[in-house]
């Protein structure tokens, strides 16, 4: 049995599956958004919501920076790439991510210089190797990778590098999570939070939701067992009527987040008044630029940028998917038109996208549950052994 | 690029302060531990790799609980480990 095979430990998997239906009143729905994209993943990969009474939803978060960037940041990154002597430096995950006149990989087959690196302190390095180039890296990502960003700039400026620049596209989760709070849509009983974001930003920042939204969050780790666990504690604090922001992966997140990366962001960064994201909308303060004092590390200052705002493709639902609104599976054009390989929205791009996720993994556990008996493959396990 | 991967620190480099070479997986590189300035970082100490920059400093249980849960990613970590191969920080 795939589920149980790839656990470390089988028997507490069972234990908490257990304990999490004994959690549950008969005939009250709990709906948890997992928040961070490599929740997401877990959960499909392993099957976990197969394996969860039929009390429990978990719906799909915001957290995949790939996924949330509007078709018009690739369209400018691209217009940036094409200007003369620029070097574009990119994540891998970027490369295929498609805006309104092609992806990355694209705008690469027609000649754009465009490189994949694995760190920005590698952008740096091409930088130095190329003095009479312009090098630009397309920075995405929440707050996990904003620091690395950060502290890129302040290496470049330390060692009076003038063609580096930034094309910021960093993201906040906090204004994310208060917006889909904000959003009629959705009804939701708790969150499970980000695991490596909250290693930066801390607990504390969540706890507005406890207090003003009535809402427990619980910041977990990425293995199937941090994600049963987290939906264990969530439900412990509705049956005992607590709200509370809890860290159940303290072995890597400490409560009051990493001082040094907030203050690298702090210094380099600053907060934009509004931010388009993909499938959201513009959201107040969600998202970071390159402060005045760096200004001479901005793209968005070295270089004219069309900004022409392009809209999601008509047949596209990554926004509901986004909003956890709509399954993965529920989308339209999911499996048919779009795919991994012709990818029409960016949820079916990045591996923390919940459309590849659930592409990848998903359908399978679902067929295989279908397969099964009644009693599902946690029953059908403990029976045998 | 979301994933953190955990790397044993084999060495700081002297001549630059917030460098240090770890092992990840048997790919050594170097990474940048500016972030971890406030805790004191020695060889054999493991420490959550994203993007280049040590995060978090774990112990070695934790990981190889990660190590685990990655090598179970199959092509994602892959990816990850590729990119990190080609990865020249200096």
């Amino acid at each position: 049995m795939r589920f149980v095979d790839e656990y470390r430990d089988a028997g507490t998997a069972r234990a908490l599956a257990t304990q999490i239906a004994a959690r549950c009143r008969p005939g009250r729905r709990y709906t948890f958004m997992e928040v961070c994209g490599g929740h997401t993943h877990t959960i499909y990969k392993h099957g976990l919501e197969d394996h969860l009474p039929a009390e429990v939803n978990l719906v799909h978060g915001p957290g995949c920076p790939v996924c949330v960037i509007p078709m018009g940041r690739v369209d400018d990154a691209i217009h940036i790439a094409r200007q003369p002597d620029v070097i574009m430096t990119s994540f891998g995950d970027m490369m295929r991510v498609p805006g309104g006149e092609g992806s990355f990989l694209d705008a690469k087959a027609a000649g754009a210089d465009i490189r994949m690196v694995y760190s920005p302190l590698d952008a740096l390095k091409i930088a130095r190797a190329n003095p009479d180039r312009r090098v630009v890296f397309m920075a995405i990502g929440f707050e996990t990778t904003a620091p690395s960003t950060a502290m890129t700039v302040l290496r470049a400026e330390a060692e009076g590098l003038a063609n580096f620049s930034v094309f910021c596209n960093h993201v906040m989760i906090i204004p994310a999570i208060k917006a889909i709070l904000d959003s009629p849509d959705l009804r939701l009983d708790g969150f499970i939070g980000p695991g490596h974001v909250s290693a930066v930003i801390g607990c504390q920042p969540y706890e507005f939701i406890a207090r003003d939204h009535g809402k427990p969050l619980v910041v977990a780790g990425f293995e199937p067992l941090d994600i049963l666990d987290a939906v264990h504690r969530l439900l412990t604090q509705l049956a005992e009527g607590r709200c509370e922001v809890e860290n159940q992966y303290s072995r890597v997140v400490p409560w009051q987040g990493n001082r040094i990366a907030l203050s690298a962001m702090g210094r380099v960064m600053r907060l934009r008044p509004h931010f388009e994201w993909r499938g959201l909308g513009f959201i107040a303060h969600s998202a970071l630029a390159m402060s005045d004092e760096y200004a001479r590390f901005d793209a968005e200052r070295v270089f004219d940028l069309p900004g022409v705002r392009v809209a999601d493709p008509r047949s596209c639902q990554c926004g509901e998917v986004l909003k956890g609104v709509l399954k993965p599976w529920e989308c339209k054009v999911f499996g048919t038109a779009c795919t991994p390989e012709t990818p029409i929205g960016t949820c079916m791009v990045s591996s923390e996208g919940a459309c590849a996720a659930y592409y990848n993994f998903g359908r399978f556990s679902r067929e295989e549950m279908r397969a099964t008996s009644a009693g599902g493959p946690l029953a059908e396990e403990a029976s045998r052994t | 690029m979301c994933l953190g991967i955990p790397g044993e620190l084999v060495e700081r480099l002297p001549e630059h302060e917030d460098l240090a070479v770890v092992d990840v997986s048997g790919v050594r590189r170097r990474i940048n531990v500016g972030l971890l300035a406030d805790e004191a970082l020695a060889p054999g100490d493991w420490v959550l790799v994203h993007v280049g920059f040590a995060l978090s400093k774990i112990s070695e249980l934790e990981a190889q609980a990660v190590l685990d849960y990655l090598n179970g990613l199959g092509q994602a970590y892959e990816d990850e480990l590729d990119a990190l191969r080609a990865s020249d920080i200096a």
